[in-house]
């Protein structure tokens, strides 16, 4: 049944259970609401009736992600000597040298995989957040499903570390033609590994929170 | 001790658990999310998923991964020797990264499957074995075999016109754990194997 807002919805929360984030245990709250540590009978994970601070831990690594995609994109991810001239290449140039030698099925995957990918990402993650913190009713389930497929896609963007690693390891120094590692390819790690807790750390519950009623709206 | 009731880990909705037909997933009816699954087998078949993969990997480490033949040389890598000469080009952050999400992660993760699901078979349980089950849920998103080989793939492309590039037989047993790691995620139904934990108290 479709859910109509106003109407009393059996949401975990309200019903007064935590829904445990280990092993989806239901665990009735103790009516003390003193109690800081309650843990799950069943798995031990610490119980929450939402991820705790998720707005501002999700906001707080966003806006460091967005800080080192700057870098991350800027610096040369790879340097390349051939017989003498050295080449450095950044995440783009890299896309644009598959584009140039015809491959442009993988120049395609890269330019999903590190540049669509993260700044969508950071698109919906921010999107996600203001329309939470401005209680919006707009397209619950649609919403859902966004944060459903951003936290699914967004590890793939580790494409281009592991491409990096790859190259390395095979154009080793003795050659004619030797790549060595930039530090781009540090920030842009970062930025992976951040946006992919960023949207661990979001919580979509609070999603369906806003169209409860301001004062029935629960608390961590 | 069955679980009657369950909560959207994504909305929060409540549902009451109903016996599902084999083999089917059941998704929450007010956004669409994961609820719970019902494999029968889901022990044997995780199980067996698990050890094979930890065999693959085992396979994955001792062969090397790609060999390239330039100027009459022939160079072999393994996924090692990429990260030791990442750590030496003050990248160790980057080789510590790549070593966890293409070697240890999931590893670690089909370590603890077995640890926990073989004595389950039999009909024993070995201590702390809710806390290995934990984190091998807890590890899956960082357990990234299925891009790293797509990395593989893409590198080869690009070395192409530079060397001829030999396929090893780790890369094979490599593509059979990427395989087995997405049927484990496909099958396992950790709703059983807790609930089955529960039997035990
Ligand atoms: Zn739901």
């Amino acid at each position: 049944m479709a859910m109509i807002r106003g109407h009393a919805v059996h949401t975990a929360a309200r019903s007064g259970l935590f829904n445990c984030h280990g092993c989806r245990l239901l665990v009735r709250r103790p009516s003390a609401d003193g109690q800081m540590l309650v843990r799950c009978p069943r798995c031990g994970t610490r119980l929450h009736l939402r991820k705790p601070n998720s707005i501002a831990r999700t906001w707080a690594l966003l806006i460091a992600a967005m800080i080192f995609y700057i870098p991350a994109n800027l610096l040369p991810v790879t340097i390349t000597t051939y017989l003498g001239s050295t080449q450095p290449d950044t995440i783009m140039s890299g896309v644009i040298f598959f584009m140039q030698t015809g491959s442009w099925g993988i120049a395609l995957i890269i330019f999903v995989a590190s540049i669509v990918v993260p700044i969508a990402k950071l698109i919906v993650l921010i999107g996600l957040l203001v329309s939470v913190q401005r209680r919006s009713h707009w397209r619950p389930a649609e919403r859902t499903r966004l944060y459903r497929i951003t936290e699914l896609v967004g590890r793939w963007s580790m494409l281009d570390v592991f491409v990096v690693t790859v190259l390395v390891a095979l154009v080793r120094l003795g050659y004619l033609t030797t790549i060595e590692a930039g530090s781009g390819v540090v920030y842009f790690a970062a930025v992976v590994v951040i946006t992919m807790i960023a949207a661990m750390t979001f919580d979509p519950r609070l999603i369906w929170d806003a169209l409860e009623k301001n004062d029935e709206s629960p608390a961590h | 001790m069955t679980q009657t009731l369950i909560a959207c880990h994504e909305c929060d909705l409540i549902h009451r658990v109903q016996p599902l037909p084999e083999n089917s997933k059941a998704r929450c009816r007010r956004c669409g999310a994961l609820l719970y699954a019902h494999f029968p087998n889901t022990i044997e078949w995780s199980l067996d998923l698990a050890i094979t993969g930890l065999v693959l990997r085992v396979i994955a480490n001792i062969y090397p991964f790609l060999s390239l033949e330039s100027q009459g040389t022939v160079l072999e890598t393994t996924i090692i020797t990429g990260t030791i000469i990442l750590s030496e080009q003050s990248m160790a952050g980057v080789a510590i990264l790549v070593l966890l999400t293409s070697m240890l992660i999931p590893c670690i993760l089909l370590g603890a499957l077995v640890y926990v699901l073989w004595p389950m078979k039999l009909g024993h349980r070995l201590p702390a074995n809710r806390r290995a089950f934990r984190l091998a849920l807890t590890l899956r998103p960082w357990s990234m075999t299925e891009i790293f080989l797509l990395g593989i793939l893409v590198s080869v492309v690009k070395l192409a016109k530079l060397a001829t590039i030999i396929p090893g037989t780790a890369l094979f047993s490599f593509l059979g754990l990427v395989l087995v790691l997405a049927s484990i995620n496909t099958f396992l139904a950790p709703q059983t194997i807790w609930e089955k934990m529960d039997e035990w108290r």
